[in-house]
């Protein structure tokens, strides 16, 4: 067991990939010498070599097309695309390429690559830099969708994600980056789960809160606030959100009953939207009371001196929670 | 005087030229030519080509035959058979041309129109109806004839073909016998950002790829002076590497000039933009209609330089080929022609549970369950039918 923050955590899971696989490289705007504006590729140029760990020209779409194309040559590129907001000028590359080329060769070639997006506000940042573009990966069929929330999923996941024959698009909390955890890095993914499964964050008894990235956290933190008020709060870290893994999230939601979703993410058309349908068909006669979600209102990001009452807190979850008791 | 100096001589005493004359007087600047379009044989300084009647008759071959192809697939549209087709009628000589000069090892990425390339990669033309037929949105597998997917999207090949070519820079694959890519695309794609980021990355890297571009005048029915105040291939400098510009009626010249600039490549001297100037005979798609936005004097004009015809009156006045040649080549592109027409009849619609297939390289349990709720579906509808027929009806 080692404490590393959650930047860290990455930045040795990476190290692992790279040095398990001479055909895994990474790729992306500053992540050579500077080693990435959140540090996640600190020094592993040094490490690796220019070729390996590549500085790109500052275009996108230039860097998850070329990765397509070192993809097709037998090559595992971990792209980066250094904010949220900066990943639309490749999304026609993701979309339209990357998550249809194998579909579209009748499953004779393979992409492997990963595309590593930090994501979420609550750093005080500019426009574009705080947000939360996950539904529209996960609605995206042919793309494989995760979130970390802490450093030892950080550690482990980014290892299965380079490891996964399809194309995985990756989000990271920028707002957790330096939150600090014990990671069992002589484990490893030995003793991990699979990067699709979820992972039950705290056990409860009377409400399933869903959850994934930045809001594993606060979520964890309104499970404990909700134990001194005598409510027991099963809080699960989806961690895949393409493919839901919604056998955890039955099981969770049949035996509680009441099932709050969380993120930082519009609620209209989110992923919330679609757990709810979801759990709504399939656990039907368990609920006692709707699926609610909590999320962003139906506005682009505000600017920074707003956010605290645009992103989901401590109070919005547990006022959702107490809400789904009032039916 | 070489057509080179002979285009300095004019544009030296031309009055200040109009986008759209710089456009179409291709021929009165640096087009690179060794076969006119009467057929006779031109020498470049900096393309000298060594060709035998043989290898020429083999080109002959292909332009016949991809015409014929080409051919057969509209008729084919025409009556029913496919949803759609992109016609290279035109451009046989600078896929022909470019994609003879291709070897084995290197790897091509095309458009939707390179049907010429395809043949010569060795690529099935079935294969190719099957895509225009609603069958498959591609389905051969790129690495075996080394001849990538068709890409439908503008220009967004250009990226991966630079990709590609950067791990054969890492797979230290390079020099003389080495390998190289070649990325295909239309004037219009020029426009993308795609094609011009692909331009920076295999600058930057000095990547071993060739940017091989076929203007054929219009991005359906807009003329190339929406898309560029300069000619094509002078958009190469400003990125820092050598453009071209070639005859793309030649077959020979776009051989020589493809050749050279692959050869250049694989060797490690970074990419090339050829430009093959050339012109689309045809329709956009069979859903286009030309008339509605250019004049008919313009492909009249057009057709005293078709690609075909130059390297015929070469064979015939050289003496290279008599009557019998010509005639066994028609005869084996009617044949060609009769097999796909008759594949392509008999294709049968793919399985519908297929459509679930090769989402993932390994299916979710999500999509499973929808596969087996999709099966189910149908079946009910096979349960139907039984009833129906049990009561006669």
């Amino acid at each position: 067991m080692t404490t590393l923050t959650l930047s860290r955590a990455l930045n040795e899971g990476l190290r692992k990939a790279l040095e398990n696989n001479p055909k895994t490289l990474i790729m992306g705007e500053d992540v050579g010498k500077l080693g990435g504006v959140f540090r996640v590729t600190d020094g592993l140029q040094k490490d690796f070599g220019e070729a390996r760990v590549v500085d790109t020209p500052l275009a996108e779409s230039g860097i998850v097309g070329t990765a397509v194309g070192l993809a097709l040559r037998g090559y595992r590129p971990i792209c980066e695309i250094q904010f949220d907001g900066f990943v639309f000028p490749a999304f026609d590359q993701i979309v339209s390429q990357l998550a249809k080329m194998r579909y579209r060769s009748l499953g004779s070639v393979r992409l492997p690559v990963v595309i590593r997006i930090p994501f979420g506000g609550g750093i005080g940042a500019v426009e574009h830099h705080s947000e939360s573009p996950e539904a529209l990966f996960a609605h995206t069929p042919g793309l494989r969708v995760v979130a970390c929330g802490g450093p030892a999923d950080a550690y482990t996941m980014i290892q299965q994600a380079a490891l996964s024959d399809d194309p995985v698009i990756f989000f990271e909390p920028k707002r957790r980056y330096w939150d600090k955890a014990e990671v069992d890095t002589d484990g490893g993914l030995a003793v991990a789960p699979p990067m699709d499964q979820a992972r039950i964050v705290a056990a409860g008894t009377d409400v399933t809160v869903l959850c994934y990235g930045p809001m594993v956290r606060t979520c964890g933190e309104a499970a404990v606030a909700a134990r001194e008020e005598g409510r027991s709060i099963e809080v699960i870290d989806l961690r895949s959100l393409a493919p839901l893994d919604t056998g955890t999230i039955f099981e969770s939601v049949r035996k509680t009953g009441r099932c709050v979703v969380v993120h930082e993410a519009v609620v209209t058309g989110g992923i919330g939207a679609e757990v709810a349908a979801r759990v709504t068909q399939e656990c039907f006669y368990s609920l006692e009371a709707p699926v609610l979600r909590v999320g962003a209102y139906s506005t682009p990001y505000p600017p920074s001196r707003m956010e605290e009452y645009y992103l989901p807190d401590l109070d919005r979850i547990l006022d959702a929670v107490d809400r789904t008791f009032g039916y | 005087m070489t057509v080179k100096d002979a285009g300095r001589a004019v544009s030296r005493t031309a009055p200040r030229a109009t986008a759209r004359d710089t456009h179409r007087q291709a021929d009165s600047a640096e087009l690179i030519q060794l076969l006119t379009p009467e057929g006779e044989r031109a020498e470049h300084p900096d393309y000298p080509l060594e060709i035998s009647a043989d290898e020429i008759k083999a080109l002959y071959r292909d332009l016949v035959i991809v015409r014929r192809i080409d051919f057969e697939a509209i008729a084919l549209q025409r009556q029913g058979e496919l949803g759609i087709w992109a016609s290279l009628l035109g451009q046989e000589a600078a896929q022909v041309g470019s994609g003879r000069a291709l070897r084995p090892g290197d790897m091509a990425f095309p458009t939707y129109r390179e049907h010429g390339v395809a043949w010569c990669r060795g690529v099935d033309p079935v294969k190719l109806l099957a895509l225009f037929r609603g069958v498959s949105h591609g389905g051969w597998d790129p690495a075996e004839h080394n001849f990538h997917l068709y890409t439908i999207v503008i220009g967004s090949q250009a990226l991966h073909a630079t990709g590609y070519a950067m791990g054969i820079q890492r797979d230290g694959a390079m020099g003389e016998d080495g390998d190289a890519t070649i990325a295909y695309f239309g004037d219009g794609a020029t426009s993308q950002g795609d094609v011009n980021e692909a331009f920076i990355w295999a600058s930057v890297n000095n990547a071993p790829v060739v940017f091989f571009c076929q203007n054929n005048q219009w991005a359906i029915s807009e003329p190339l002076e929406r898309q560029s105040r300069v000619p094509l291939y002078h958009r190469a400098h400003g990125f820092g590497f050598p453009g071209v510009r070639v005859d793309g009626n030649d077959v020979l010249a776009c051989l020589a000039v493809t050749r050279k600039a692959m050869q250049a490549a694989r060797e490690g001297q970074g990419p090339t933009l050829i430009e093959a100037f050339t012109y689309r005979m045809g329709a956009h798609t069979t859903t286009d209609d030309p008339t509605r936005y250019r004049l008919s004097a313009e492909l009249e004009a057009w057709k005293l330089k078709d690609p075909i015809e130059r390297v015929k009156q070469y064979l015939i006045r050289g003496e290279l080929a008599d009557m019998r040649f010509l005639d066994d080549i028609d005869a084996e592109a009617a044949a060609v022609g009769k097999r796909i027409r008759a594949a392509c009849q008999a294709m049968p619609d793919p399985p519908p549970g297929s459509m679930f297939d090769d989402v993932l390289t390994a299916e979710t349990a999500q999509l499973a369950a929808e596969r087996a709720e999709f099966a189910a579906y149908l079946d009910s509808f096979a349960d139907e039918q039984r009833e129906l027929a049990r009561e006669g009806r």
